[in-house]
């Protein structure tokens, strides 16, 4: 209860000067994550440096919750690599391992085929209807390196938003009230 | 200023930052790691040989697998992922990459195995190129750490020669 009344008190208090620097800060914070995640994406040339595990069906390797960090390169893709594609018709991009690969003489085109480490069966099912192969278009990234757990951070997040917007809601109060 | 909030904010921060640091250091403790891993594959049998009605030439093959991963393992190494691919080129492909069979070896005492299987992955050819056809099997791993960096590295073993005909 204190917390809040004097948090009240000191939002009152606020001269317009102040009241700037608190927007300019807020909207430093804000601009500051979006250069980073734009600049992870330009060194590592996916679109989507970072990556949560959902599923487990690469398990026991990554488990749902776990990070991935994505790298895009001109190398061609080859068997054993963890890739994160899109398959046409599917929101959310998958995470599974190629286990074949048939790379063109002239063009260079590939035809990939993916499985997950804990799943029986390889990808075709997952794939759109008929979809035998997967291309170089459809892969968004392969992994490089992983880190454990932090991922559910935003499982949590989108899974349960009124936890979000609190979080969001208090650390707009904590830059908003806090004064240096 | 030295409210319980900005401290316990201090303090998160600080702990994160050290948390980072050490996932940090342990995944370069893997570079110190020089591997030797050794590997042996024979081919013990053709079971059969056939093209398929769509006109893709499958195989299916008895394979004796050995190999010692052992030194791959470090004290940040979740797994290993092991798996044996043939390679070849073909005048439609310049390469092909079939998996064969794979397998993960979840700690050291278990990176040291010797086992005879028929391939777990159908070896299917984009096209009929497969009658005495050579290929090159290899043994790939991938050491998935328990945080940081993932390594991968391969020993080829070339000379492995399919049939002249159908069987």
């Amino acid at each position: 209860m204190g917390l809040i009344g004097s948090a009240r008190d000191s939002v009152r208090s606020l001269q317009l000067r102040q009241l700037l620097t608190q927007a300019i800060n807020l909207g430093l914070i804000v601009t500051s994550a979006l250069i980073i995640w734009k600049g992870l994406m330009c060194v590592t040339g996916s679109e989507s440096p970072v990556v949560v595990v959902l599923s487990g069906s690469m398990e026991p390797g990554f488990k749902r919750g776990d990070i991935l960090f994505l790298r895009m390169s001109k190398d061609p893709i080859r068997t054993g690599e963890i890739v994160v594609f899109h398959v046409d018709g599917r929101e959310i991009p998958i995470v599974h391992r190629v286990i074949k690969v048939h790379e063109r003489q002239e063009t260079g085109e590939v035809d990939v085929l993916t499985k997950g480490d804990n799943n029986f069966g390889d990808d075709r099912l997952l794939y759109a209807h008929g979809q035998l192969w997967l291309q170089q278009h459809h892969i968004m990234g392969r992994a490089v390196g992983f880190l454990p757990y932090v991922g559910w951070v935003t499982i949590i997040m989108t899974e349960k938003p009124i936890i979000k917007y609190l979080l969001i809601g208090a650390l707009g109060l904590l830059v908003i009230t806090s004064k240096e | 200023m030295h409210s319980f909030w900005y401290r316990a904010n201090a303090l998160l921060t600080f702990a994160v930052t050290i948390l980072a640091l050490m996932c940090a250091m342990a995944s370069i403790t893997d570079h110190l790691n020089v591997p030797q891993p050794q590997a042996d594959v024979q081919v013990s049998n053709i079971n059969w040989f056939r093209k398929q009605p769509n006109g893709n030439d499958e195989v299916s093959l008895t394979l004796t697998i050995s190999a010692d991963l052992q030194s791959t393992f470090t004290w940040n190494t979740k797994q290993v992922f092991v798996f044996l691919a043939a390679e070849y080129e073909t005048p439609k492909n310049s390469l092909n990459q079939v998996s064969l069979w794979d397998g993960i070896i979840p700690s050291k005492d278990q990176a040291k195995f010797s086992i005879q299987t028929t391939n777990k992955y159908r070896f299917i050819d984009q096209g009929s190129n497969l009658r005495g056809k050579e290929f090159n099997l290899t043994l790939h791993w991938h050491v998935m750490p328990k945080t940081g960096r993932m390594f991968a590295d391969k020993i080829v073993m070339p000379g492995f020669g399919l049939p002249q005909e159908y069987r």
